[in-house]
């Protein structure tokens, strides 16, 4: 029988697909269409302290193989959602990986002290990343001292053995520098990769298209990208599991991801187009690894990278 | 708290028919038993530009009618514009095709208990959905007048079928290509007067919305209106298609309309707020 299961952080997981933060909400919309517990994971909404009402609108505009959106990280704050989301995820049976966002340091301190506790929790996704903040200096994943502080931050108030993925960008100079300084500083996972930032222009209008002007790229047209910084880090890193994200649309998508080293593959926009594409993506993926003679979803992962040039 | 309408599915629903009515495509799908679980004032996404598409997102259709014929026979109808690359795309799909579609969503528009005057108010295709509810409204023994407008006669949706189920039809077009010149709110507060409206149900493009619910405000009249803004999912994973609403509680929140809407009070929206975050919305401080 086919090995599915695999692995971020010392937690593992019966099948690799799993939702990627921000295109699954905390899963209730989703459970109309599928089963939660199918997912190897649901990645939460990044939830922050406080409630947030996001950004004005529009905040989406589609483009060729992909969109750009312009949220604002709109949610309900973390004590609503610890009250409301979690006790119905656990209810549900489903593998929770609770993905957190902070303006500042302390933020991340607060956050991961009010998720130390909780049960039913398998991993913390920390977004250090989110393109959608009116001042790009508080992307905090930009800069290698900014990004160790925030991992830094949760590293120290999380405790016990609660896997921390770090969420990174590939809108910087070197991500192999960005993922080394958050793994010293306490990462046990990655996260790769968030959406890339952009813009469109009405020429009818002949302004911005979004009200937040600039807005983070996702879908297909991103997953080159997804697939180079995956590749890089993973050379660079052999060891750290990778999440891997970045316009998976079908099995084939998921399959390239976990060949460049993704552990696991988070399935975004492609949600936005069918609320079933997870488990589409995860019947044809496994079809896939069958297909190249795999046994495990283990031995596929970063398989890329092998020098000996033997072909299957 | 709000959820996702509880009898949206997902399925593969083939073309029944597909006919070009004046500036838009009126399309039929075999939705089987779907239909009945549809009311006025419910929408439909579906999935556009078949496998491989560059486009990665699902198009929300106002559902026009459904006939419940069961699990063979149940259909669904959308009058479509096609202004986009999306619409384009499914008006130029023939009877055969198969598309991916999910409904029934959102919210419908509330039924009085007793037999009310209601005016039915909806701009270019906006009108679709009207004729469903004036059906329904009906058969609750309300009498129901219409208001059509549109920028010309071509996009004026008003099919003979429908016409028969409202007591008296008004049409505006700003040309003046049929029916009286000027817009909707141009004639509606002498048809209130006239035939003592007791409710409004519009839809159609949010400016044509607010210009009526200041009307429906000012003579205080209920007004329920079907809201309009782009969604990139449809069932409220995205978080794109939010607009600010003042709920029971005073508080204005930041809703989607694809689950707390499409349908809302129209003395709920803050009109004013024109695409901006207003002071005091929940989650500013």
């Amino acid at each position: 029988m086919f090995n599915f299961q695999t692995s971020i952080g010392q937690v593992n997981f019966a099948n690799p697909i799993f939702t990627a933060s921000g295109c699954a909400g905390s899963g209730r919309e989703l459970a109309q269409f599928f089963n939660l517990t199918e997912l190897g994971a649901i990645v939460t909404k990044s939830i922050m302290l406080k409630a947030r009402s996001g950004r004005a609108t529009p905040r989406m505009a589609e483009t060729p193989s992909g969109m750009l959106n312009s949220i604002g990280l709109q949610g309900p704050g973390i004590d609503l959602f610890l009250e409301k989301d979690i006790p119905w995820l656990r209810e549900q049976g489903a593998n929770i990986v609770v993905s957190i966002a902070g303006e500042s340091v302390e933020d991340y301190a607060v956050l991961a002290r009010k998720l130390r506790s909780v049960p039913g929790i398998s991993a913390l996704e920390v977004n250090i990343s989110c393109p959608n903040v009116e001042n790009r200096g508080q992307v905090f994943a930009c800069h290698p001292t900014t990004a160790r502080a925030a991992i830094e931050a949760v590293r120290r108030n999380i405790g016990g053995e609660l896997p921390i993925i770090a969420k990174l960008t590939p809108d910087v100079t070197s991500i192999v520098d960005i993922a080394t300084e958050v793994v010293s500083a306490g990462a046990d996972a990655l996260a790769l990769i968030n959406t890339v930032l952009g813009m469109v222009i009405d020429t009818n209008s002949m302004r911005p298209k979004l009200a937040g002007k600039t807005g983070g790229l996702s879908g297909p047209a991103i997953r080159p990208i997804a697939v180079r910084a995956i590749y890089q880090v993973r050379e660079a890193m052999p060891n750290v599991n990778i999440l891997g994200m970045g316009g998976v649309a079908s099995g084939r998508d998921a399959f390239e991801l976990i060949l460049a080293g993704a552990s696991a593959v988070s399935i975004g926009t492609a949600t936005f187009g069918d609320p079933s594409a997870a488990m589409r993506i995860k019947r044809e993926l496994q079809d896939e690894l069958v297909s190249h003679g795999f046994d495990s979803l283990h031995e596929a992962i970063g398989y890329a990278h092998r020098s000996d040039g033997g072909l299957r | 708290m709000s959820t996702i309408n509880k009898n949206a599915q997902q399925i593969a629903a083939e073309i029944i028919s597909n006919k070009k009515v004046g500036a838009y495509h009126h399309i039929v799908f075999a939705v089987g038993d779907i239909a009945s679980h549809v009311k006025p004032g419910n929408f439909v996404a579906i999935s556009v530009g078949g496998e491989n598409s560059s486009m990665v997102l699902r198009r929300a259709f106002a559902i026009y009618r459904t006939i419940d014929r069961g699990a063979t026979g149940g259909a669904l109808e959308i009058v479509v514009a096609p202004h986009g690359s999306g619409s384009t795309w499914l008006t130029a799909q023939m009877p055969g095709v198969k598309v991916d579609l999910i409904a029934p969503l959102g919210t419908s528009f509330g039924i009085p208990t007793e037999p009310v005057r209601a005016l039915l108010v909806g701009g270019g295709y906006g009108s679709a959905p009207l004729f469903g509810l004036s059906e329904v409204l009906k058969n609750r023994g309300c009498r129901v007048d219409m208001v059509l407008g549109a920028s010309t006669a071509m996009k004026i949706y008003a099919p003979l079928d429908g016409k028969r189920s409202v007591s008296s039809l008004t049409i505006t077009t700003e040309d003046g290509s049929t029916g009286l010149t000027g817009k909707v709110t141009d004639v509606l507060a002498e048809i209130i007067e006239t035939n003592q409206i007791d409710i409004i149900y519009s839809c159609g493009p949010m400016g044509m919305l607010e210009a009526i619910n200041k009307v429906a405000s000012e003579l205080g009249i209920m007004h329920q209106c079907a809201v309009e803004e782009a969604m990139a999912c449809g069932v409220g994973v995205c978080m794109t298609c939010v607009l600010p609403i003042k709920g029971s509680d005073g508080q204005i929140r930041m809703l989607r309309s694809c689950i707390d809407g499409p349908v809302v009070d129209g003395d709920s929206v803050i009109w004013e707020a024109k695409r901006t975050i207003p002071e005091g919305t929940w989650g500013t401080n």
